[in-house]
C-alpha cells in the first residue's frame, strides 16, 4: 500500500454540517490520527474512508504500486475495528473468524485460526459464543477478524476502547506491524493514542 | 471462472451463517411457523366443516404462505442492522454474494414452512393433490419469485423505520402478479389438470422469477451500499 | 416569505409560458363545456353516463404517463446521483397519485353506471388499483427513511422494481377477473374508437390533450417550487455553518 489521499471531504446530514474540505495524505509506514472531541465526525470520517458511507463532496483515493484502487479493490484491502461495528453474537469466535475468511474467499485452517486468536490474547477461547464474551474480549476478537485478510489499510475507531493494559499493548504491537507494509488510520481522543500519529487531523467541535 | 466460484462460496458462507444462527435462535422460524399454524387453525375450524373446493384451497394456501413470509422473511436483513453486524458484512463481502446468500436462506425458510404447512393442509383441510408434479413445480417456481422479491425488499426495509408494516406494504404490489399466477397454477394442479394446462401459469412464474431476481441483482449493490447513520 | 417571493422573481423563466397557461385554461374550459353540452345521443347506447369517458380515460392515461416519467427519473437518479432527478421522480409520482385517485374514482362511478357494481376486478380496474397501491408504498418508503441519500436511492430502486413488475401485471390482470372483461368494448377498443361519433371523438381527443397539458403545467409548477426550496435550503446550510 503506497498512500491514502483524502481530497476535499465534506459530510453533511441534512442541515447538519459534520466537516468540510478535509484534505490529508498518508504514506506507507505512516499513521494518520483523526482527533477531536465527541461528535466531531471522527467515526463518520473513518466510515467514509472504509467506503461504508458516501461523502457529500470530495473523494478518498487509495494507491497501491502507483495505481489508484477501485472502490471494490479498496474494500478488499480494508480492515475496520470500531466500537459500533459488532461481530456475530450467536456464533463462536472461531465461527466468526471462519465466516469472515470464507466470505473474503480465503481459507482458514483451525491452526491458523488458533494462531490469530492467540495473537490477540484469546487463545483457547475459540469455542465460546461471542455473546458470552466480555466487551474487552469482543474488542480483541474484532482485531483478529479485521486482520485475517492482511489488509493494506487498517482503520481503528477508538483502538483502546474496552481494553485493559495487556489489550492496549497488543494493539500497539498490531499498529507497529501494520505500519511496516501498510497504512493505519486511527480515530481517537485519547492523548496516548494521538501520540502514535505521524499525521494528525484535528476535527473541530460542532458549532 | 474462479471469481464465480469464489462468489458462490461467499454466498453459501453467508447462507450457512444465517442458517446456523437461525438454528440456534429460531427467531424467524418461530415467527413464520407460529403464524402459519395459527392461521391454519383458525381457517380450519371456521371453514373446515364446509368441505372447501380445491379452488379455494389453492388460494388459501398462498394466502397463508404470503402472510407467513411477511412475518419472517425480513429478519435476515433487519437482524443484521439491529445487531450492528451489517457494516462488517458490507466490508467483507461483495454485494452480489450477500444477496444470493440471503436469497438462498429465505428460500430455505420458505421450503421449511411448506414442509409444515402442506401436511397440515392435508390433515386439517382435506387437501387432495390431483397432479403432484405440476403442484410442486408451481410451488417451487412461486417460492423462487417470492424469495427473490422479499429478499431485496427486506434489504430496503432494514434501512428504514416502521419495518414490519413497511415490509408488507412494499412487498404486496410487487408480488401481485406472482400471487395471481401461483394461485391459478396451484388451483389447476390441485384439480389434476395435465401439465399442458398448467404450463402457461408456470411460464409466467418462471419469467417473473428470472426478471425479478435479475433486477434485484442489478439494484442490490445500490441498495446495500446505501449509507445509514450509525446512530 | 419575502425570500420566497424574491426567488420567484429571480426565477428567470421565459415569459412565453404565460400565454401558454392562458391558452390551456381556455382549452380546458372549452373541453368541459363540450363534454357536458354535447348531444348525449352521439355517445351511443350508454347515454348521459358516457360523458365520464371524457374525464376517466384522459385521467387514466395521465396516470400512466406520470408513472413512466417517475420511473425514467428514478433510473436517471441511480445512474447519475443527481438530486434533481430525485425531485422530479417524486414530483411526477405525487401528481400520479392524484390522477390515479381520480381515475379510480371516475372508473368506479362509470362501472356503477354501466354494470351496476362499483368494483369488479376487471383487468383495467386491477391495473389502476395496483398503481394506487404501488404509489402508496413508494411514499410510505420515502417517509420511513430519514437519511436523504438513502431515501432517494431506495425509492428510486423501488420505482425500478415496480417498472419491471408492470409488464407481468398487465399480462396477468385478465386472469384475475372471474368474469369476462367488463370494459365497454364498442367504444373503447381500437376499432371501437373509430365507431365513436366524430363530434364525440373530437371532444375526447381534445380532453386527452387538455389533461396532458394540465399535468405538465402542474408538474412544471411543482418542480419549480421544489427547486426553489432546494436552493433556499442550500443557502441556509452554507450560511448556517
Amino acid at each position: 500500500m503506497d498512500r491514502l489521499e483524502l481530497q476535499g471531504l465534506s459530510k453533511r446530514y441534512g442541515r447538519l454540517r459534520v466537516f468540510q474540505g478535509l484534505t490529508a495524505e498518508v504514506r506507507s509506514g505512516q499513521v494518520l490520527v483523526v482527533a477531536g472531541p465527541n461528535g466531531s465526525g471522527k467515526s463518520t470520517l473513518l466510515r467514509i474512508i472504509a467506503g461504508l458511507t458516501h461523502p457529500t463532496a470530495g473523494q478518498v483515493c487509495l494507491f497501491r504500486d502507483g495505481r489508484l484502487l477501485s472502490p471494490e479493490e479498496r474494500r478488499r484491502q480494508t480492515g475496520l475495528v470500531a466500537v459500533d461495528v459488532a461481530l456475530y453474537g450467536e456464533l463462536t469466535a472461531w465461527e466468526n473468524l471462519s465466516f469472515f475468511a470464507r466470505v473474503r474467499g480465503l481459507g482458514l485452517s483451525p491452526e491458523e485460526g488458533e494462531a490469530l486468536l492467540a495473537g490477540v490474547g484469546l487463545a483457547g477461547r475459540g469455542d465460546d459464543l461471542v455473546q458470552n464474551y466480555s466487551s474487552g474480549m469482543r474488542q480483541r476478537l474484532k482485531y483478529a477478524c479485521a486482520l485475517l485478510h492482511r489488509p493494506g489499510l487498517l482503520l481503528l475507531d477508538e483502538p483502546g476502547a474496552n481494553l485493559d493494559e495487556a489489550g492496549r499493548a497488543i494493539v500497539e504491537a498490531i499498529i507497529a506491524r501494520q505500519r511496516q507494509n501498510g497504512l493505519v488510520v486511527l480515530a481517537t481522543n485519547d492523548p496516548r493514542e494521538v501520540a502514535f500519529g505521524d499525521v494528525v487531523l484535528h476535527l473541530g467541535a460542532r458549532p | 471462472m474462479r471469481t464465480v466460484r469464489l462468489w458462490c462460496a461467499a454466498a453459501w458462507a453467508i447462507c450457512a451463517k444465517d442458517l446456523r444462527t437461525e438454528f440456534r435462535t429460531r427467531y424467524a422460524l418461530s415467527a413464520i411457523g407460529l403464524f402459519a399454524v395459527t392461521t391454519l387453525t383458525v381457517i380450519s375450524f371456521s371453514l373446515g366443516p364446509l368441505g372447501l373446493e380445491r379452488d379455494l384451497l389453492g388460494a388459501l394456501l398462498w394466502v397463508v404462505l404470503f402472510f407467513s413470509a411477511m412475518a419472517g422473511l425480513s429478519r435476515t436483513f433487519v437482524h443484521e442492522e439491529e445487531a450492528h453486524t451489517a457494516p462488517a458484512l458490507r466490508l467483507a463481502a461483495s454485494p452480489g454474494a450477500v444477496y444470493m446468500g440471503k436469497f438462498l436462506f429465505n428460500l430455505l425458510l420458505l421450503l421449511a414452512l411448506e414442509a409444515v404447512v402442506l401436511p397440515l393442509f392435508v390433515v386439517l383441510m382435506g387437501l387432495e393433490v390431483g397432479h403432484p408434479g405440476a403442484f410442486f413445480l408451481a410451488l417451487a417456481l412461486g417460492d423462487l419469485g417470492l424469495s427473490g422479491v422479499t429478499t431485496v425488499v427486506a434489504a430496503m426495509v432494514a434501512q428504514a423505520g416502521a419495518r414490519s408494516a413497511l415490509f408488507t406494504v412494499l412487498s404486496f404490489p410487487l408480488l401481485l402478479p406472482l400471487l395471481v399466477s401461483s394461485i391459478e397454477g396451484t388451483r389447476l394442479a390441485l384439480e389434476g389438470k395435465d401439465i399442458g394446462t398448467v404450463w402457461p401459469s408456470l411460464q409466467v412464474l418462471l419469467a417473473y422469477a428470472v426478471a425479478m431476481i435479475t433486477a434485484a441483482l442489478l439494484l442490490f449493490p445500490l441498495i446495500w451500499a446505501s449509507p445509514t447513520r450509525s446512530r | 416569505m419575502r425570500r420566497i417571493v424574491r426567488f420567484w422573481i429571480e426565477d428567470r423563466r421565459p415569459t412565453g409560458l404565460a400565454p401558454g397557461k392562458i391558452a390551456l385554461g381556455l382549452w380546458m374550459t372549452a373541453v368541459l363545456l363540450a363534454a357536458f353540452l354535447l348531444d348525449a345521443r352521439r355517445l351511443g347506447t350508454l347515454g348521459q353516463g358516457a360523458r365520464i369517458i371524457f374525464f376517466h380515460i384522459p385521467v387514466a392515461w395521465v396516470t400512466v404517463l406520470a408513472f413512466i416519467l417517475s420511473s425514467i427519473h428514478s433510473i436517471l437518479y441511480l445512474a447519475k446521483r443527481s438530486r434533481t432527478n430525485d425531485r422530479r421522480a417524486v414530483s411526477a409520482a405525487g401528481l400520479g397519485v392524484v390522477f390515479c385517485l381520480l381515475a379510480t374514482l371516475s372508473g368506479s362511478i362509470f362501472a356503477r353506471i354501466t354494470w351496476g357494481a362499483f368494483w369488479n376486478w376487471d383487468p383495467r380496474e386491477t391495473t389502476i388499483f395496483f398503481l394506487l397501491l404501488f404509489y402508496a408504498a413508494y411514499f410510505a418508503l420515502r417517509v420511513a427513511v430519514a437519511d436523504e441519500e438513502a431515501r432517494a436511492t431506495l425509492s428510486a430502486a423501488y420505482n425500478v422494481l415496480g417498472l419491471v413488475v408492470v409488464p407481468f401485471l398487465v399480462f396477468v390482470a385478465p386472469r384475475l377477473s372471474a368474469l369476462a372483461g367488463l370494459h365497454p368494448e364498442p367504444i373503447l377498443n381500437v376499432q371501437g374508437r373509430l365507431d365513436m361519433d366524430p363530434a364525440a371523438l373530437g371532444v375526447f381527443l381534445a380532453a386527452l390533450v387538455g389533461f396532458t397539458g394540465l399535468f405538465f403545467w402542474a408538474y412544471d409548477l411543482n418542480n419549480r417550487a421544489m427547486d426553489v426550496e432546494e436552493r433556499l435550503f442550500e443557502q441556509e446550510v452554507e450560511h448556517g455553518g
